[in-house]
């Protein structure tokens, strides 16, 4: 059970082909697959279906694949913060499926756990629910959300033993357990591979069954928004 | 005479009780947690966290640690962090008492309106339609008319809807309205607002 990689393009290897289906970790610029989003526009693959919360912004994260024209399509809950994105859109270059963020997030759990389907009262009597099947549960109506399986997932995690268990960090843990989940395929990028034993059993947040190729590199981790207080005059 | 922005902020701080979990959305809603003064009020940011702290001071800001507005932020000493399906199963759950949020517009069934306008560029609705349908309570925090002067308080909603019939209280520059059986039942009115000042910006029916 080899899972450690040398380089993200290493780590790609053999799992890449035209109008593919990635689900991808991440939420705004926090927790993304940095690495692993730059093989694949290195890579060149062409036509895909991605399921993830935000597409990046122009320069960074999953929008430098909207440069190269690389996606097709992309299931998101918000694509606010990208000019390119929208000029792609609106030309009708892009298909754009979007999700209410808590049902995209429970499409990828689902799919990952062998739920092909679920009810929810997320986004019943608005146009989410268009073509949908709708059931009433104790007088209350659900409409039907459907799994989400990936060919790929790429995430993004703080520390990786070498069987990959993930431990990720603060907020930037977000989509990724989930996106995870739902890949038939898991890399998983870390800041840092510890030897088995060093990360605690109790605390890993994502068991290593979920994750099949490991790789360790350096990552830039933009901050989208800036924002700080002023520090009280002493 | 009517509420400014940190007013209605004000008010709306005063719907939050001590032990409340509470999801605030961006914009004046954001404002809300200036104002819970003693109050033991639990954020939640839907992108991962329980316990959300104040901006970092400068030179402390960690790519890590961000809220849903994709702002950077800091961790309290009650703080939890979980991955979006559990946060989001909270939401859909009914663990949030209470989620204050922006609106575009607002029926008096308790429609809401909040993410897009057609022929406008739509950005999508985030958790927006999530925290509508899931959470305990539904507080709208908005002006009372548009830039054009129109009442947002409306019959029925124009717009494409967030939720359908989520609305529970809708605080506004000009007053405080309840969403009752057949229409909005006026609460209060804004310091220096009459009754017929609140019945005139408001295309809605007030019940009561």
């Amino acid at each position: 059970m080899k899972k450690v990689y040398a380089t993200a393009g290493e780590a790609l290897d053999g799992l890449l082909h035209d109008g593919m289906f990635i689900a991808a970790g991440g939420f705004g610029l926090c927790g993304i697959p940095e690495l692993l989003i730059a093989a694949i526009r290195d890579a060149g693959t062409k036509d895909l279906t991605i399921a993830s919360n935000n597409c990046g912004v122009d320069d960074f994260g999953l929008g430098i694949l909207l440069k190269t024209r690389q996606i097709k399509k992309m299931i998101s809950s918000y694509v606010g913060e990208n000019a390119e994105f929208m000029r792609q859109y609106l030309s009708g270059e892009l298909e754009l499926e979007f999700n209410p963020q808590g049902t995209l997030a429970e499409r990828m759990r689902a799919g990952g756990c062998g739920i092909p389907g679920f009810y929810t009262k997320t986004g019943v009597g608005t146009v989410i629910a268009e073509g949908k099947e709708v059931k009433s549960f104790d007088g209350q109506d659900y409409i039907l959300e459907r799994g989400i399986v990936a060919d790929l997932s790429i995430v993004k995690a703080w520390k990786a033993d070498d069987t990959g268990n993930l431990v990720f960090r603060k907020t930037a843990r977000n989509f990724n357990p989930p996106a995870a989940m739902c890949g038939r395929v898991c890399v998983a990028e870390v800041e840092e591979i510890v030897p088995r034993g060093s990360l605690d059993p109790d605390l890993i947040h994502l068991p290593g069954i979920y994750v099949h190729r490991i790789v360790q590199g350096q990552h830039e981790k933009r901050i989208e928004q800036r924002t700080v207080r002023k520090r009280e005059d002493a | 005479m009517a509420w400014d922005r940190n007013q209605m902020a004000a008010r709306a701080a005063q719907e939050l009780e001590d032990g409340m979990y509470v999801n605030l959305g961006i914009g004046i809603p954001t404002l809300v947690a200036n104002y819970v003064g003693d109050k033991d009020i639990t954020l939640q940011s839907e992108n991962g966290m329980l316990g959300m702290g104040p901006f970092p001071f400068e030179g402390e800001e960690d790519p890590d640690l961000i809220n849903a507005g994709k702002q950077t932020i800091t961790e309290l000493d009650r703080t939890a962090y979980f991955d979006s399906a559990t946060s989001f199963g909270m939401i859909r759950g009914g663990k949030i008492a209470a989620a204050i949020l922006g609106a575009m517009e607002v029926a008096e069934n308790g429609d809401l309106a909040n993410w897009m306008i057609p022929g406008k560029l739509v950005k999508g609705m985030g958790g927006a339609m999530d925290l509508v349908a899931g959470v305990g309570r539904v507080i709208v925090v908005m002006d009372h008319t548009n830039k054009a002067g129109e009442s947002k308080v409306l019959r029925e909603c124009t717009l494409p809807l967030t939720g359908k019939s989520v609305v529970d209280r809708i605080i506004t520059n000009l007053g405080v309205l309840d969403v009752v059986p057949g229409g909005l039942k006026i609460v209060e009115c804004a310091e220096g607002v009459t009754e017929e000042e609140l019945r005139a910006a408001t295309e809605a029916t007030i019940v009561g």
